[in-house]
């Protein structure tokens, strides 16, 4: 779908939207989990997500205002409506791919926010500061296991190298600024991507180097989640996300 | 394929400032940095810590039961460690 | 008196004075085995619990509903957690009772071998069988044993939120669409006679209960425990204008309790024997999760290992 013609709408979507399909699949292991301890570990993950996502989409329907709720934005969307990040929407793989995934959008977030923390948008500022706290212990949780499943055994090692191979295309579109970013940095809301990106590939390769992992080299990036452009999983994602809502229109639960 | 679940750690808490650790119960860990973080996630979910410790569960030496007697018993009789074995008629000395 | 005959006195004495059994103790070896396979059965409870919730977690139909839910099966993982550490206090490992689950030789509580099929059963779950847990585990909080009594105590107190929110789903669905009023009395239709089962046996057929009594480790009779279950829930149903699938459920006057009908015993023992609707499924689920992470758990202590080695030649 066409971008709407509100930036700041469009920024919280991402924020968002990012979170709420983070925290879906990361629900998708509840019971599923190596050991007690991380489905402990993981759901806590999905919590935080949920959190944010509902504040990021409480905001974005406020500046919006067109009455709609985070709800509403969440159950009743369609995919291209959507402005997650692709790597979100990536499914869970095993565990290690889990992991990859979560460890390398933890890295962004963590450098995101810490730069939103001084957006002039005071919202943004508050939710950057609580969203950093949560997502530092992200980061050191998954960055923790990337280094043992990368150090660990063969197999993990090899389980690693595959995770990594099946999520690096969709890094670019972490990073990627369209005339929405430009828009809100001239007005000091938004976070320049590229100091972003320098923090990223510092701390990404710092934690792959004690993980014995190679970071990987001319890969083409997929990108379009500021457009809508999805993977195919969205589709199926939103399907089993939104169906009771969509059910039973107008219920309240 | 081995059916380890790992080593058992035990795991102290603190409430709140000033206050002692107490044992709160066990995670099982690989090593000390992901049975802090266990624990973390386990036993202080609803801000019940401001502080953890945990231990290998092996390294715990404990008193037994049998050795009660020996062990704390002779304390008993040597009251005169307490403040209140003392009389100090018309003085308060706290 | 053999020593043993003397140890076992002293330690009824201990149990009659009401005194609490820690760890070290010297314990009767009956004492300890019941307790082990009551602990791991509860804590393996708490596991295979996560599943029926964790169905809808993908499916919870608001943001609020996802995240509830999301903290309650976290709950239930931790709970496992607190009580496989009490249990392992009395000297068997965790490989050990886990590996006794998988086989299949451990036991679990029959109603998480029934499947949700609808939202509604999230309420069902939060109102009846926490609410039955919960009549349970107060009991339990008391009990002789202190690694068991203090997670209880823990237990309880996250318990509550767990049974007021799953009562709070359905009188939202009983206030909303005549078709989520259907769903919701059709959740109770399927879960409320379950709900009962979980207290188990009469105590006439249950062939561990009185050796348990004694021993202050079951303080009440599963039959008083399911009638205080009933006697709370009957008003709480009527609140919410649910009817209890029970057309011989009537209140006593003289009895100050709810008679009630005799629960299908064929049901239960099937359920009990592992016939129920998705005892397989929900065995397959655990062994594929640990099968399926054995690589994960080896890569961990695989790491340690190589840790602690540099450590030393450092």
């Amino acid at each position: 779908m066409e971008k709407t013609t509100n930036p700041l709408f469009e920024y919280c979507l991402r924020l968002g939207d990012t979170s709420l399909i983070l925290s879906q699949r990361l629900g998708e292991w509840c019971g599923h989990g190596p050991i007690l301890e991380e489905d402990i570990a993981l759901t806590n993950i999905a919590l935080d997500f949920v959190g944010q996502a509902t504040a990021f989409l409480k905001y974005a329907a406020q500046v919006e205002g067109k009455g709609r709720t985070e709800d509403d934005l969440s159950f009743l969307r369609d995919a291209r409506e959507f402005r997650n990040l692709l790597i979100a929407e990536q499914p869970n793989g095993d565990y290690g791919q889990t992991i990859m995934r979560q460890f390398l959008v933890s890295t962004f977030l963590y450098y995101f926010y810490g730069e939103l923390k001084s957006s002039k948008d005071s919202m943004f500022a508050a939710l950057a500061e609580k969203s950093l706290k949560e997502v530092t212990y992200h980061l050191r949780h998954s960055s923790s296991w990337v280094i043992r499943l990368g150090d660990g055994t063969e197999e993990s090692y090899k389980r690693m190298k595959s995770a990594i191979d099946e999520l690096w295309l969709f890094t670019g579109d972490m990073f990627d600024m369209d005339e929405v970013d430009k828009t809100l940095i001239t007005q000091g809301i938004a976070v320049d991507l590229n100091k972003v990106k320098a923090s990223w590939d510092k701390k990404v390769k710092e934690v792959f180097t004690e993980a014995t992992l190679a970071i990987p080299e001319n890969v083409f990036m997929v990108k379009g989640s500021h457009e809508g452009k999805h993977t195919e999983y969205l589709g199926h994602l939103l399907a089993e996300m939104q169906v009771l809502p969509r059910s039973f229109p107008g219920a309240q639960w | 394929m081995s059916d380890t679940q790992w080593p058992l750690w035990e795991v102290f808490t603190q409430k709140r400032q000033g206050a002692p650790h107490e044992h709160a119960g066990s995670v099982h860990a690989p090593d000390k940095e992901m049975a802090l973080q266990n624990a973390r996630d386990v036993y202080s979910r609803r801000n019940e810590a401001i502080s953890l410790w945990v231990v290998p569960s092996e390294a715990i030496v404990a008193s037994t039961p049998e050795e009660v007697g020996s062990f704390f018993d002779p304390a008993n009789d040597k009251a005169y460690r307490h403040p209140n074995f003392y009389k100090t008629p018309g003085v308060t000395l706290d | 008196m053999t020593d043993e005959k003397e140890l076992e006195k002293k330690f009824q004495e201990r149990i009659d004075k009401g005194e609490v059994i820690e760890p070290k103790d010297w314990m009767p070896e009956r004492y300890r085995k019941q307790l082990i396979r009551m602990m791991s059965q509860h804590a393996h409870s708490e596991i295979v619990g996560m599943l029926p919730e964790g169905n809808w977690i993908t499916r919870a139909p608001s943001l609020r509903r996802k995240a509830i839910l999301l903290a309650k099966v976290q709950d239930e993982a931790g709970h496992g957690l607190y009580i496989y550490s009490g249990t392992e206090t009395l000297g068997v490992s965790r490989e050990e009772i886990v590996g006794e689950f998988l086989t299949g030789k451990a036991k679990y509580s029959s109603i998480f071998n029934y499947p949700t099929l609808t939202w509604a059963d999230m309420g069902a779950i939060g109102w009846l069988v926490d609410g039955a847990a919960i009549v349970n585990q107060t009991a339990l909080a008391k009990c002789s044993y202190g690694p068991y009594a203090r997670a209880m105590v823990r237990i309880c107190k996250e318990e509550n939120f767990h049974h007021k929110q799953g009562y709070e789903i359905l009188a939202h669905l009983m206030k909303g669409t005549p078709e989520q009023k259907q769903m919701a009395q059709d959740s109770i239709n399927r879960f409320w006679w379950p709900s009962l089962m979980m207290f188990g046996p009469h105590d006439a057929d249950s062939p561990h209960s009185a050796d348990l009594m004694r021993w202050k480790v079951k303080l009440h009779s599963n039959d008083t425990l399911r009638q205080r279950f009933i006697d709370r829930t009957v008003s709480q149903a009527e609140n919410i204008g649910i009817k209890l699938p029970d057309p011989e459920l009537k209140w006593n006057e003289a009895k100050q309790h709810y008679d009630f009908g005799e629960i299908n015993w064929e049901e239960f023992n099937n359920v009990i024997r592992g016939n129920g609707p998705c005892n397989k499924d929900r065995m397959k689920t655990r062994r594929q999760a640990h099968e399926n992470g054995a690589w994960v758990r080896d890569a961990a202590e695989a790491y340690a290992r190589k840790q602690e080695k540099k450590s030393i030649a450092a």
